[in-house]
């Protein structure tokens, strides 16, 4: 009941924001909510920190871009192949990493995210150094014009919240149940028969899937894709983005999210725009040591703990 | 003929070797079905490794391991478990973040065949629920469903193992000390248990506990540095002056 309540509140308030605030802002906030998201998906409920997601999204964030540009697809079919796009890559670089534990996992996806990064530099299709520029939003459903910020937003809004009542939902399904098992123990889920490797690949592909959605939905916002995001800067924000907010929540990630953008936004318009990357360490430091379960983790803890 | 019928797995020269030191050295086991066997030996004597080889969770230097007479050697762990042979782990080895329920649910998830369905909600599982609560009535646990089971004390840990191990009604169950860490009340419960639970199927047992083992095994293995010392009943064995010297060996 409250929980319905809190989602109504919240739904509210998604609808009338960008009356109160500027909209390209909020779709920004919404693309990383949905990418910080789906990283928490194979970080807090899959147990394997990745160090490649930048290849996922910025890689879809290419593909889209391509579709849209070169293709001209309508909108919604060049997100599409973008998160296909990236879901394809993370069953690649899955295949290779999903045997290993901890640092070795991380490692290997941080290597074949450089790879890809390397190939998306030197191939034609990627615009190199500048990027893709001048990607057409196009309409949606071929009736609403995106060229209008706020018809945009909702649009966006409605990919993101889509995206992460996905997650929400596979984290309850009964292959988020098998997935909570091998996080666990992963040696009682296999001797109860379970393949533990197919299991963290399909979470890894869904991921992957999932980030290349937003980075996708991020390319048609800006009309821009280009090397920033593809970039293991990327891979390494989205870690904090997860872990400030709460790793393993499903709140967490996009809270997370949220005070990572609005503090680069604010600090980069300021005096300490050259600091922003210390900023962001000593509020990653702070909270590794202060507070480990991240925003929400602590808040529920709080509220457990007082009743 | 009768070989296989008898027996539902059987090793032959079953070797681990870890870096020069042999911990199982030339095991031959015979289980004959729809019996409890017993696996007994002093701390070290590799018990723990044998179950680990049968269960593929270690890989032998050298030796067979048959299960319904087949060759099961080259299987994986997950695929040794499908073809019915479960085991349970020295360690308590639940899933701690889930509720009691929960444990058992994801144990008879597989064969609903749709552990792989993402999209499904909550509902999906709902069908599991009677027989989960009845496994863990079986064990005792009908109390603690939701309770989360990091909380719950060692001895409901390893009952819950129990049920969770249940809910594959496997053909051969292996239990690594089952009653390892349990008060007099739980042994006692969980020996009932055992011995419920052994209609139709076998059991293969590692206990340190020998009234447990008295009272529960058919046949009895003991093994000492990795090689098997002898095999009989329980009178038998006891009997044997090896076996107690073996023991004896131990406290010295
Ligand atoms: N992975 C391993 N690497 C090296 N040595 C090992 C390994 N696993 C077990 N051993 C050694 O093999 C021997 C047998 O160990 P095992 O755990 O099988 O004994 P056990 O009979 O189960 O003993 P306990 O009664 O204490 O459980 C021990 O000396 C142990 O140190
Ligand atoms: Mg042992």
């Amino acid at each position: 009941m409250k929980t319905k309540l809190a989602y109504l509140l919240l739904l509210a308030l998604l609808l009338v924001a960008p009356f109160l605030v500027y909209p390209v802002f909020l779709m920004k906030l919404l693309c990383f909510a949905l990418f910080a998201s789906a990283f928490n998906l194979i970080l807090g409920y899959g147990g394997l920190l990745s160090f490649g997601h930048a290849a996922f999204f910025g890689g879809a964030g290419y593909f889209t871009g391509h579709a849209l540009k070169v293709w001209g697809l309508p909108t919604e079919l060049g997100i599409l192949a973008g998160a296909l796009g990236a879901a394809l890559m993370g069953l690649a670089i899955g295949q290779l990493a999903i045997r290993r534990h901890g640092i070795y996992f991380a490692m290997i996806t941080l290597a074949m995210a450089q790879m890809a990064y390397f190939l998306f530099v030197t191939s034609s299709f990627t615009g190199g150094e500048n990027g893709l520029q001048g990607i057409p939003r196009g309409t949606a459903l071929g009736l609403f014009d995106l060229q209008n910020n706020l018809t945009l937003y909702y649009f966006v809004l409605a990919i993101c919240a889509l995206g992460i009542g996905l997650i929400a939902r596979t984290v309850r399904s009964p292959f988020g149940q098998v997935l909570a098992a091998i996080r666990d123990n992963e040696n009682r889920a296999r001797s109860l028969g379970y393949d533990i490797e197919r299991y963290k690949l399909l979470a890894f592909v869904l991921s992957a899937g999932l980030a290349g959605l937003a980075g996708a939905t991020k390319t048609v916002v800006f009309q821009l894709a280009s090397l920033t995001d593809v970039h293991w800067h990327m891979s390494g924000e989205v870690v904090l983005m997860t872990l400030l907010g709460g790793l393993g929540t499903l709140a967490g990630p996009a809270v997370g999210a949220g005070v990572i953008v609005t503090l680069q936004n604010y600090l980069a318009s300021g005096p300490l725009s050259a600091w922003v990357p210390v900023v962001l360490g000593v509020i990653f430091v702070i909270c590794v040591l202060a507070f480990r379960r991240g925003i929400v983790g602590e808040l529920r803890a709080l509220i457990r703990n007082s009743f | 003929m009768t070989e296989t019928g008898d027996f539902i797995l059987q090793t032959q020269g079953l070797t681990k070797e870890f870096k020069g030191f042999t911990a199982v050295n030339g095991v031959d086991l015979r289980i004959r079905r729809h019996t409890i066997h017993a696996l007994i030996g002093p701390n070290g004597a590799g018990k723990t490794t044998v179950f680990n080889l049968l269960t593929k969770f270690l890989t032998p230097t050298r030796g067979t391991i048959a299960f319904n007479g087949r060759d099961i050697t080259p299987a994986k762990p997950a695929e040794i478990a499908r073809m019915g042979v479960v085991r349970s782990f020295q360690i308590s080895a639940v899933f701690p973040h889930m509720t009691a329920r929960e444990n058992v649910r994801v144990a008879l998830l597989r064969k609903l065949g749709t552990s792989f369905h993402f999209w499904r909600g909550e509902r999906a599982l709902a069908p599991l629920n009677d027989r989960a609560d009845e496994l863990l009535a079986m064990v005792g646990l009908e109390r603690f469903r939701e309770a989360v089971v990091a909380d719950l004390p060692y001895g409901r840990k390893r009952a819950l193992e129990l049920a969770t191990t249940l809910a594959l009604d496997p053909e051969l169950m292996l239990l690594d000390e089952p009653t390892q860490g349990m008060g007099r009340e739980d042994v006692e419960l969980v020996t009932q248990l055992i011995r419920k639970v052994s209609a139709n199927r076998t059991i293969l047992m590692v206990e340190h506990n020998l009234g447990v083992v008295s009272t529960l095994c058919d046949t009895i293995t003991v093994l000492q540095r990795g090689a098997v010392l002898t095999e009989g009943t329980y009178a038998e064995v006891s009997a044997d002056p090896r076996v107690k010297e073996a023991y004896m060996g131990r406290a010295a």
